[in-house]
Order: C-alpha cells, then structure tokens, then sequence
C-alpha cells in the first residue's frame, strides 16, 4: 500500500476510535446529569474491569473454552490477596510479573 | 503562564508516577504488534502513522490481521469502530468527574482514553486527589510509550525474547489491584461477580468482542436495580 492508502486507512480507523471516545464526553461533561444515571455510571468501571479480566483468566483464548488451569488464573489468586492486603498498585504489578515469571518456568 | 514551573513538574511527576505499571504493560504489547505489522509488510513509518492515529491496541493487532488476510479498508475501518465501541462507555463514566471543563481539553483529552488510561484514571479520579491535568500526562505518556514500542518492534522486534521477566503480565496484574481498588462496597463486589461472570458465559457462547460491552452494561444494570431494590426495602 502507498502513503495515500495508508493515510485514509488510518485515518478512517482513527475517525472510528476517536468518536466513541470524545462524544460522550463532549456531550455528558456539559449536562446535569439525572441521579441514576450517575449511579448507574458509578457501576461501569468495576463492570468493565471484572468483564475484561474474566475471560483471560478463565478461558483459553485459542480455543474459546472455560479453563481452570491457567497460569494466568494460578499468580492472579495471590496478586489478588497482595493487592487487597497491600493496596499499592506498583508492587501488585510487580509481584503479578514476578510470580508470572518464575511460575513459567514450572508451567 | 500564571502556573509556576514547579507545578508543572509536579503534575508531570504525579502524572508520570501513575501510568508506569501501564508504560510498563504497553511495552511489550506494542513490540509484539511492530513485529507482526513488520510481517504483514507495513514498513517502520506506517506503524508509527497507525499508532499515531489510531492508539487503540486490540484494533491495531486486528487491522494488521485484516491486512495480512487481504480484507478491504472499509471492512477493517468498521470492525475498528465495533471493537472500540466499549469507550464511550468508559468516556461517559469519565464525564462525571470532567464536568464542567473546556471543550478544548475535552477534545484532546478523549483521544487517550484506552482501557489502561481510563481504569488508572478514573480510580484516582474517585479517590478524589486527581486533576484533568495529572490525567492528561497519564494519557499523553502511555501513547509515548505505545508509539515507541510499536516502532520499536517493527524496528528490531523479532530479536527480542519473548515473556522475559513475567512483563507478559504487568497488565492483568494492574486490571487486578484497580478492581480491587474499585470495590467500595457491596454493590460493587456483587456487580464485579456479575459482569464476571456474564462476560465469560458471552465470551464463550457469541462470538467477537461484544463481551465486554454486553457484560458491563447488563452487570451494571443488574446493579443498579438490586442497589435501589436495596435501598427501598430499608
């Protein structure tokens, strides 16, 4: 492909990103906002946080089917009790990365 | 400039201090992706171009997919479009702590709003000792992070080891604490075990991406409606 292909291709990606993520903003930042709305609002992040990680711990993305045994699943459980104990965001990450580590050479 | 320098360096480093774990998670991603762009015969330029304009990870590996499957622009332009539909629900979450704020901001500030950038920002924004300025840097920093590892992969990605380090992980290490930090209350545990659930159960039966979407809006709606439920019995 050429530059022009390219730049209309990702142009146009660009333009299907970057809507859905400033018109609601544009629109709802300049808004009173009913209550339930902003209730049902407060909901949404730990929605979309438990909706993406619970098909990567609990499913095998290659085969689309329910898996228990993930290494993934096995360093989320003591990442998960690190971060409720600790709750420090850098060293969930790197306790997360470390144990990954060390449980790939055993997995 | 009415700000003094100094709190520029400061929002800079509060900024800086937050988006690590995620520059931390995009690096090997956006190597991975230059590599594979590199194979699909999209050359060290066009990969900068893709991420300049586009910053969206999970549409970037699917266009060079698309690419090397020889689909059609219009084709990969759409299935862009539905793989970011799930943004506006995070922009809309977004609003409720940017009211009021120029539409000039808002209009930079909407074009790094991923799901690292959101789910960081937005917990601080709840914790209440975060300003737009410290989220912006969180922002702009991440896509940094991300053009440069894309290039850097398309660059000299195949020499790079695989997994080393467990860095492979640094993102659904993050995702883990910022749920945990995201769990305020009864409420939310019981929406978090939800939209678990019913994002697993719709990943497993329908195909595509609509999981995510699909899961969060009924797992927040089911909520919503036990809290009230809730709230009027007492």
């Amino acid at each position: 492909m050429s530059l022009p292909d390219y730049l209309f291709l990702f142009g146009g990606m660009g333009l299907a990103t970057y809507l859905p993520r400033a018109l609601p903003l544009l629109y709802l930042a300049h808004k009173k906002l009913p209550q339930w709305l902003i209730d049902w609002l407060s909901l949404i992040p730990v929605a979309i946080l438990s909706a993406l990680l619970a098909p990567a711990l609990f499913t095998d993305s290659t085969t689309r089917q329910l898996e228990f045994g993930k290494l993934e699943l096995l360093v989320a459980i003591p990442t998960l009790i690190f971060a409720l104990k600790t709750r420090s965001l850098g060293g969930t990450v790197l306790v997360g990365m470390l144990l990954f580590w060390l449980g790939g050479f055993y997995f | 400039m009415t700000q003094p320098a100094e709190s520029h360096i400061q929002t800079f480093r509060e900024g800086a201090k937050a988006a690590w774990p995620i520059c931390l998670g995009y690096f090997p991603i956006g190597l991975a992706l230059g590599v594979l762009a590199q194979q699909a015969g999209l050359s060290w330029w066009a990969v900068a171009l893709m991420s300049l304009l586009v910053f969206a990870g999970s549409a970037q590996f699917i266009c060079v997919a698309m690419l090397a499957a020889g689909a059609s622009i219009s084709a990969i332009i759409f299935t862009t479009f539905v793989v970011n539909l799930r943004h506006t629900l995070m922009s809309s979450a977004l609003a409720v702590y940017l009211a009021g704020v120029s539409r000039k901001f808002l209009a930079g500030f909407a074009y790094g709003i991923t799901d690292e950038s959101f789910a960081v920002n937005l917990t601080r924004f709840r914790q209440g000792d975060w300003d737009r300025w410290q989220a912006l840097t969180v922002n702009q920093l991440a896509n940094a992070v991300w053009i440069l590892a894309t290039i850097t992969g398309s660059l000299i990605g195949q020499f790079v080891p695989q997994g080393a380090f467990g860095i492979d992980y640094a993102l659904t290490g993050m995702f883990i604490c910022l749920l945990v930090f995201q769990l305020q209350g009864r409420i939310y545990l019981v929406t978090a075990l939800l939209a678990g659930t019913l994002s697993v159960g719709w990943y497993l039966l329908i195909p595509g991406d609509s999981y995510i979407v699909g899961a969060s809006i009924c797992a927040a709606t089911l909520g919503y409606f036990l809290q009230r439920r809730y709230r009027s019995s007492k």
